[in-house]
This record gives C-alpha cells, structure tokens and sequence, in this order.
C-alpha cells in the first residue's frame, strides 16, 4: 500500500496554472489562490473507515486527505472534538435534530489549531525554521503555541485592539507579537507584503495558506465520521475570510469521491457574519457576484475581515447548496453565547455567538428547516472574549455568608 | 509626477528583480500604465480583460486600498507609494 501524503502539487483556482508543492500561495500569472492537487485514486486505494478508526484521536486520523505527513506531525492534539447533540436549544429555536461541534476545546482553544498543525507540519517539511502570522487572536494563539512546542521562532502579527486574553495567551508561548496600529486587513496586507521580504519565514496564511487552509476539510470529515459516516443536511459556519466554509463543502464532497460516504451528500452550507463586518452577507442579500470590502466595527473581532479572501468562493459554495448567509447585531452575539451557555453548556467566543444567531435568524426566515439534521460549528472559546459578555455576567446577587442572609436574598424555595 | 510602485516577489522577474520601481503618473492608473511603459508586461498581469484590476490583485495608495478611493483615477501627490498586493491571505 502506497503511504501519503497523495499530493502532486499545487493548482491555480482561476487559471488551472500547475505548480510544484512549494511554498507558493498565489498564482504568478492571474494571483488566483492555489490549490493542493491530490492523487484521489492513490487515496480511495488507501483509506477506509477502519483506517481512520484505527487512527490517532486528532486530526491526522485523516492524514491521507490531508498535505502533509502524519509522521513528525506538529501535534498538540488538535480535533476530534465532541459532536454534541443539542436537544434542548433545538427546542428553543425549533429544530428537531440540532447538533453542535465544539471546537472550543481545542488545544488553544479555537479550530485555528486545525489548520496550524497542518501550516507548520508542511513548514516543518519544507525546510522553514520561523513561524508567521497575521492574525484576529486565535490564530495568534495556535501559532505562538505550536511553533512552541515544534521548537520553531514565532513572528505573530496582530490588531493592536485586540481583546487582552488573546494577546496574553499568545505571549505566553515566547515569540514575537507585534501589535500594530491598524485593524486586521492592515495587519494582513503588510504580512502579505513581509513574506515577499522574509521568504524564510512560513507565514500560515500567506505563503503555505494552500496547505494551512486544508486543515479546515477536518471539521467536515469528523462531523461525518461522528454522524455514524453520514452527511448532514444543513451546516452553519461563520465567514470571516471564508475560507473555513469552503473547506468545509469540499471536505464532505472529498469523502464521497474517496468511498468514505454511501451516497453523493446534499450538504446545505450555511454562512454567518456580524453586522459590524458583513460583506459576504451584503453581496448574498443583493445578488452581487462581487464581494465589497468594508471597514469593520463591533464585538467579533474573529470574523472582523473586510476584505475576504475567499469571500466569493464562500458565497458561490451556499448560493451552489442552497443555503444562506445572515448577519447579526452586537446584541444579537451576546444573546446567541448567552442562549447556547444557558442551553448546551457551551461558553463560545463572538463568532460562536454569530453562529448561533444566525442559524436563529436562518430558522425563523424559514431557510433552515425544523425536519433537517443541522450542524452549527461553534469554532472558539468564550474565554477569550469575556469582554463580550462580562457587563451582563456577574454574580445574580452578594450577600454576607450567613443563612439568613441567602435565604432573604435567594428566593428559590421551589427548586428541589 | 514621481511616484514609486512597490512590486510583489511573485512580478519581479518584469522588474529585473526590483521590489520598488519609480515611475511617472498623475493617477494610480497612469502609474501602472507607465509601470508597464518602463517594464513591459505588468498591464496583463494586473488587468483583465475588461481593463479591470484583476479580482485577487489590491493596490494601495499609501495605507488606503484604491476602492475606498477612487479606484484607478485617486489622483497620486507626488513621491506617493503605490504598493501591489496578491488579495489572497488571510484568516481561515
């Protein structure tokens, strides 16, 4: 049996220009993103559902769609997060089979660790010693921590408004962090420039971003695996460059044309974005094949992309399902983390909030039916933004640690 | 009017390997044209067929991406810095 990875190089997504598995992102020709060109017949030989199970308890259970090695692999254990089902927040929205993936519990706490382990997996592979990012905080993390524990430098780039835990959970891990004056397309356009200059340096999601983005496919194909090898019919899946949806529609149509699902799945795909930073959302609600880019405001600072990458693939991926894409308030978040802590037990970060509220928002429109098995990706942790929530979270009352104190202030006599 | 262009690694083989290069243009579109003036083979890289800058190129003037401006025609003072950026990176 051949052993992977099964990758024979890289392809340009608009021109169909081919290039070698290097550390190239863009098409030289058109500036297209390049995408990994697998052998699917070497891994339909290869995998199987045995395979898989008999896999590590990470992501790289499913090494051979992935492209890089399971051997060596930066690993700090990455995937295979629950799938919850979410009975009672169903009945709350109308939904009668509603289930969560709770990437909150991730190494570093959001599914950046998805793609990270895979970015500098493949840097390791190439020969990179220094670790780059531009990045909204989760990525920051993941990075600073898994350059950590490859022994690798590590060069984050961030917001400098950004929320305090996620630049203290960065730094902790000892590598650079810049901060830099200006929000995330700025960081993001000056790292985009930086690795013209520093072509030594693996930035994730500059120069090795086809591979890092493959991480994604992940979620998809753990969702099947734990859905007992089905497809479900309905995925929710917050925007910010859009990348994550993409991947995640091609992770399921991956599994059929390798033999790991019975039958063609009809995935209806899903988009949520904030208000504050909806241009995928815009171009949805107004027909427009052309993402506009915005300037960000608002509470989720993790989707805050104006300008996103993939933003007209994502569109293209749930106008081709069938799906949507919605935008919520501020408000709205803060009610969707409230409502999905008080149903499921699940604290998210903002865009978990987005999600949430958006699959509301897509309930009551009528676009996500009550029959369908619906997914909603719950893809960081709240205690990153505890900003988010603090105002409306603090103790229900304070009283002086005597009896008759709590019971004049506690008046919940009927709770047995 | 002088202004300098900043040029991606993936087109400086037009530019003899130059990441700067210093050209001539009252607007960012005239500067781009004499970019290809001076180093021929820029204008079907950036632009598509239709004239357009192509969907997965940014262009700034200074810290401001062209379309929070007026696109091709923002008027360039002179010693501007016109920088060509790939869209694709990012997030996830």
């Amino acid at each position: 049996m051949r052993e992977g990875p099964f990758v024979e190089g890289l392809r340009c997504r608009e021109c169909g220009r081919t290039y070698p598995a290097e550390a190239l992102h863009v098409c030289e020709w058109c500036f297209g993103p390049l995408e990994v060109v697998y052998d699917y017949e070497a891994i339909a030989s290869t995998v199987s559902r045995e395979r898989i199970a008999a896999g590590p308890k990470t992501i790289w259970r499913y090494a051979d769609l992935l492209p890089a090695s399971a051997h060596g692999a930066v690993d700090l254990g990455a995937g295979l997060t629950p799938l919850l089902r979410a009975d009672r927040l169903g009945a709350e929205l109308g939904l009668s089979e509603l289930w969560l993936k709770n990437d909150t519990v991730n190494p570093t706490g959001s599914f950046k660790d998805r793609v990270v382990s895979v970015a500098l997996t493949r840097a390791r592979e190439l020969g990179f010693k220094v670790a780059a990012c531009a990045s909204t905080g989760n990525l920051a993390n993941s990075v600073a921590a898994h350059a950590a524990r490859a022994g690798m430098r590590s060069v984050v780039c961030i917001p400098a408004n950004l929320e305090t835990a996620k630049i203290v959970t960065t730094a902790v891990f000892g590598g650079l962090v810049v901060a830099l004056t200006g929000n995330y397309d700025d960081v993001n356009r000056l790292c985009a420039e930086l690795a013209s200059e520093h072509p030594t340096w693996a930035f994730v999601n500059v120069n090795v971003r086809s591979y890092y983005a493959e991480g994604s496919k992940t979620l998809a194909f753990e969702v099947a695996e734990q859905l007992g090898w089905r497809a479900p019919d309905h995925v929710v899946v917050p925007i910010a460059s859009g990348c994550q949806l993409t991947k995640v529609a091609k992770g399921f149509r991956e599994l059929y044309k390798v033999g790991l699902l019975d039958g063609e799945p009809h995935v209806r795909i899903s988009g949520a974005q904030a208000a504050g930073c909806s241009p995928v959302a815009d171009a949805f609600e107004s027909g427009a094949d052309i993402i506009r880019p915005v300037k960000p405001t608002g509470i989720a600072k993790s989707l805050a992309i104006g300008n996103p990458a993939d933003g007209g693939y994502a569109l293209d991926e749930v106008r081709r399902s069938g799906g949507a894409v919605a935008a919520v308030t501020d408000s709205e978040i803060v009610d969707g983390i409230r409502l999905l802590a008080r149903t499921e037990g699940v604290f998210a970060e903002t865009a978990g909030g987005v999600t949430i509220a958006v699959l509301a928002k897509l309930v009551r429109a009528g676009v996500v039916k009550p029959k369908e098995r619906v997914v909603a990706f719950i893809t960081g942790n709240g205690l990153k933004t505890l900003d988010a929530v603090a105002a409306d979270c603090g103790p229900t009352v304070t009283v002086s640690p005597d009896l008759d104190s709590f019971q004049a202030a506690v008046n919940v006599t009927d709770w047995q | 009017m002088s202004v300098k262009v900043r040029i991606p690694t993936q087109l400086r083989s037009l530019s003899g390997g130059a990441g700067e290069v210093e050209v001539e243009g009252g607007t960012v579109g005239e500067a781009l044209k004499a970019l290809d003036v001076a180093h021929p083979g820029f204008t079907e890289r950036l632009f598509d067929e239709n004239g357009n800058v192509r969907r997965f190129v940014n262009v700034f003037l200074g810290e401001e991406d062209i379309r929070f401006l007026e696109g091709l025609g923002t008027p360039v003072p002179a010693g501007a810095l016109i920088s060509v950026v790939p869209a694709v990176a990012g997030g996830s």
